[in-house]
């Protein structure tokens, strides 16, 4: 046991997920790894809160150095953090986290209205009814594997969806989705004298619009980050890779898998009320939209993009879509033939009507093939991509070496 | 056309039916706010409020009306159940050959739908000519070119748009399963259920999306033919009194009834079916006595895309097709899968009409005035009591799937 841990910390220093059974490294270097790995452990941390808190600044030359898209950022890349827990490290597809994505956004929404605009609160109990939810749906889903699982919690996700829709409506306040308004009761705000009325959350008084929401959502992210190291170097995150790569022998070997994976869905689950509670806080609306089975597969589509099962991945993947969908949305026509300006005019035009499709309406046109793009020609996401390339650096050194050694 | 409201252009023989109607504009809803282009959100809540009271007036009366409203809801979910069964049937075809889990399977369905719609504009191609009947003004109107050749002859060939558009659907869409599972699928089969789950998801939305650039967002409405359009008093076949029912719906039960027995028959009595169901027992060692097993089950990936898309064909009519439609009958017919037990054909299609039954059933307002909500849920829940107590499905056998 003890090995396999040394052998995934080592694999973790370099910032790649890979299930324990794959990795045979000799037990000294797996040691040197374990007495090393703490301290790149928070290394990693430090380098990922620096880069995170620095997003307004690096970001700036492409375009995405304000706080909204930051905010989008770091709330989706929370969320996919979770997801990634469930299906990054245990191997069970969820289809259906949108519902616990949606869960949090009208709990936290019903926090505004009835004790106070505090986010804090509002957090909290998102992330508490998220959890709830999850507990009942992943019992029930649990029950089965594969296939199974994924369908029965896409089917969740979509019975939630419809229940939001209809007879949920004086939860839920059907289409028009929930939003606060000045004459709720808000029971916390009134003891406190706190002036009533404002229609925006905050932060023991910090307002949570602009910069300060993007640094609020930023720590909450940073957190989630250290969290998730935590889990993944824990015992506890050690049997989610066992059960990810032999689920059957963990079984002989007499360990419950299911609280484990319980837990796990749980967990993320938890990540996901988190993310959706944010959104309440960023904008405080909540509509059964979000829990729509597009919006799972867009969580899939960014932890895979990133590098299921690795710690970065499913944030960088976050980012990475959440930046494209503005851009590619925001596109239209005329901007196309300002872009393409610099072309005679005939191929100009042809070029516009080829790239059209794929831009501004179409933008999903453009994600589904880009699902499909990863998914074949590199299942590992970006992160596999970065380990390809900078293992290309690495194997020419090596290739070398071993021409060296075949010539003597 | 533009100005009718979204619900009735959707239905066929809403004038005789108030229990259906009323149950399809239950759906409205949600279908409605899904398409938010449709943007008609009132006028569908105005009928549906409207035929609901209706129907509560007339259901007051007897004990016999109730009968009567049991028996239309079964009707009503044969059709329903039609669909669902032939969509899974294919899913558990696919499944049970190639071991593939087939995400862009509903959106077969709905290529199906648009392989009716692009034969009735085909076949509608018209010229503008000068109506003779105003003489006021120069007044024009479009004339198919069928009709002006062939006059009644084409006239009966455009109104026959949506059954003769099979001939069209079946060719087109055997060579899209063959194209998918040549071009894409082949490759999944040694990598895991999740992977081949999300590239067969993204092949669905890339199909959606195409779909929706050629024909817009908005429902395409489609029309029965005139002869089968109306509605049939079947309360004489079941002894009941004086019940009519949309012929189309009944046409389309007895659709799938026929495609499902022909798969069936082709799987049961044919060498090829004998060779495809010895290869989904053991593929392997049918692939030992020299049988070149993989073109055979490209061969019913083939079919299984035919029958979704024939499913979808004649699903029109009772349904105006729209690009997201696939994935709306998608998420159902996988419970169905799972509820009818993975790789079991007979129960796949059992499973689809149980549901459509039962979906049906608990969209009367009587069961919804006890449970309400009941409509939108029902089907997921009978999912989770079923695998609950029977984690196999109705009829799943042992050790298909496991893991």
């Amino acid at each position: 046991m003890s090995e396999s841990v040394m052998t995934r910390d080592k694999n973790m220093s370099k910032g790649m997920g890979r299930s324990p059974a794959e990795s045979h490294a000799p037990k000294g270097e797996g040691l040197r790894g374990f007495m090393s790995s703490s301290r790149s452990d928070y290394l990693l941390l430090a380098i990922f809160a620096l880069a995170i808190l620095t997003m307004p600044i690096w970001l700036a030359p492409i375009g995405a150095g304000y706080p909204d898209i930051l905010q989008k950022f770091a709330i989706f890349g929370i969320f996919a953090l979770g997801f990634n827990i469930l299906f990054g490290f245990s191997g069970y597809l969820s289809f259906g986290h949108a519902a616990f994505l949606g869960t949090g956004s009208y709990a936290a929404v019903w926090m505004f209205k009835l004790l106070s605009m505090n986010a804090l609160i509002a957090l909290i109990f998102a992330i508490a009814v998220a959890g709830v939810f999850a507990l009942l749906i992943g019992y029930v889903s649990l029950r089965r594997s594969g296939i199974y699982f994924s369908i029965l919690t896409l089917a969740f996700a979509q019975m939630s969806y419809n229940l939001a829709y209809s007879v949920l409506t004086p939860i839920t306040n059907g289409e028009t989705g929930l939003q606060v308004s000045g004459s709720d009761p808000r029971i916390l705000d009134h003891m406190f004298g706190s002036p009533s009325g404002r229609g925006t959350p905050d932060f023991f008084g910090m307002e949570l619009q602009g910069w300060p929401g993007f640094y609020f959502c930023a720590i909450l992210l940073i957190l989630a980050f250290f969290l998730t190291m935590r889990i993944r170097n824990s015992t506890f995150g050690l049997m989610l890779f066992a059960i990810k790569s032999n689920q059957n022998r963990m079984n002989y070997t007499g360990f419950a898998t299911r609280p484990y994976l319980l837990a796990a869905f749980v967990i993320s689950g938890m990540y996901a009320g988190l993310a959706g509670g944010l959104l309440a806080v960023t904008d405080p609306l909540a509509g059964a939209d979000r829990m729509q089975w597009t919006a799972s597969g867009e969580v899939v589509l960014m932890t895979i993009l990133g590098g299921v099962g690795t710690l970065l991945g499913p944030v960088i993947g976050a980012a990475v879509m959440k930046y494209l969908e503005q851009i590619f949305s925001s596109f239209n026509e005329g901007f196309l033939h300002r872009a393409f300006d610099f072309l005679p005019s005939g191929l100009q035009d042809f070029m516009v009507t080829i790239v059209s499709p794929f831009v501004g309406e179409g933008w999903h046109l453009t994600l589904g093939l880009m699902f499909m793009l990863v998914v074949i020609f590199l299942p590992g996401g970006i992160m596999e991509g970065l380990r390809r390339v900078s293992g290309r650096f690495k194997g020419d050194r090596g290739a070398a070496d071993t021409a060296a050694h075949a010539g003597h | 056309m533009a100005e009718t409201p979204p619900a009735r252009s959707l239905e066929i023989g809403r004038a005789v039916l108030v229990p259906t109607l009323t149950q399809r504009l239950a759906e409205a809803p949600a279908r409605k706010v899904a398409d938010t282009s449709l943007g008609k959100p009132n006028g569908a809540d105005d009928a549906a409020r409207r035929c609901t009271r209706i129907f509560q007036t007339s259901a007051e009366g007897s004990l016999v009306g109730s009968m009567d409203a049991i028996i239309l809801q079964i009707l009503n979910g044969l059709d329903k159940g039609g669909a669902y069964a032939l969509i899974a049937l294919g899913l558990t075809l696919i499944f049970g050959t190639l071991g593939v889990v087939n995400f862009a399977h509903g959106a077969l369905f709905m290529l199906g739908a648009f392989c009716a719609v692009t034969f009735s504009r085909l076949l509608t191609i018209s010229e503008r000519v000068r109506d003779e009947s105003v003489t006021f003004f120069e007044a024009y109107k479009e004339i198919p070119y069928l009709t002006l050749w062939y006059g009644d002859t084409g006239q009966a060939i455009v109104d026959w748009a949506v059954p003769l558009s099979i001939l069209l659907a079946i060719p087109v869409m055997v060579l899209i399963g063959f194209a998918m599972e040549r071009g894409l699928i082949r490759f999944f089969y040694k990598r895991s259920h999740a992977e081949q789950i999300l590239v067969t998801f993204g092949l669905a939305i890339v199909l959606q999306e195409i779909v929706k650039y050629f024909f817009g967002a908005n429902p395409i409405p489609m029309t029965a033919p005139p002869a089968l359009a109306g509605s049939a008093d079947i309360g004489a076949l079941v002894g009941a009194s004086n019940i009519s029912y949309p012929m189309w719906r009944i046409v389309y039960f007895l659709f799938s009834l026929a495609v499902i027995s022909m798969v069936f028959a082709f799987l049961q009595l044919t060498t090829f079916g004998m060779v495809v169901r010895a290869g989904m027992a053991d593929r392997e060692t049918v692939g030992l006595l020299g049988i070149n097993i993989g073109r055979k089950f490209t061969i019913v990936f083939g079919i299984a895309s035919a029958v979704a898309g024939l499913a979808g064909v004649m699903y029109t009519p009772i349904l105006a097709p729209n690009y997201h439609l696939g994935m709306d009958f998608l998420v159902l017919s996988f419970v169905v899968v799972v509820v009818g037990g993975m790789g079991s054909l007979p129960g796949a299609v059992l499973a689809g009409f149980l549901l459509g039954i039962l979906q049906s059933l608990a969209s009367m307002t009587e069961i919804k005035s006890i449970v309400p909500g009941i409509d939108q849920i029902i089907i997921y829940l009978v999912a989770v009591v079923v695998l609950l107590v029977r984690p196999r499905g109705l009829m799943g056998r042992r050790g298909v799937m496991e893991a």
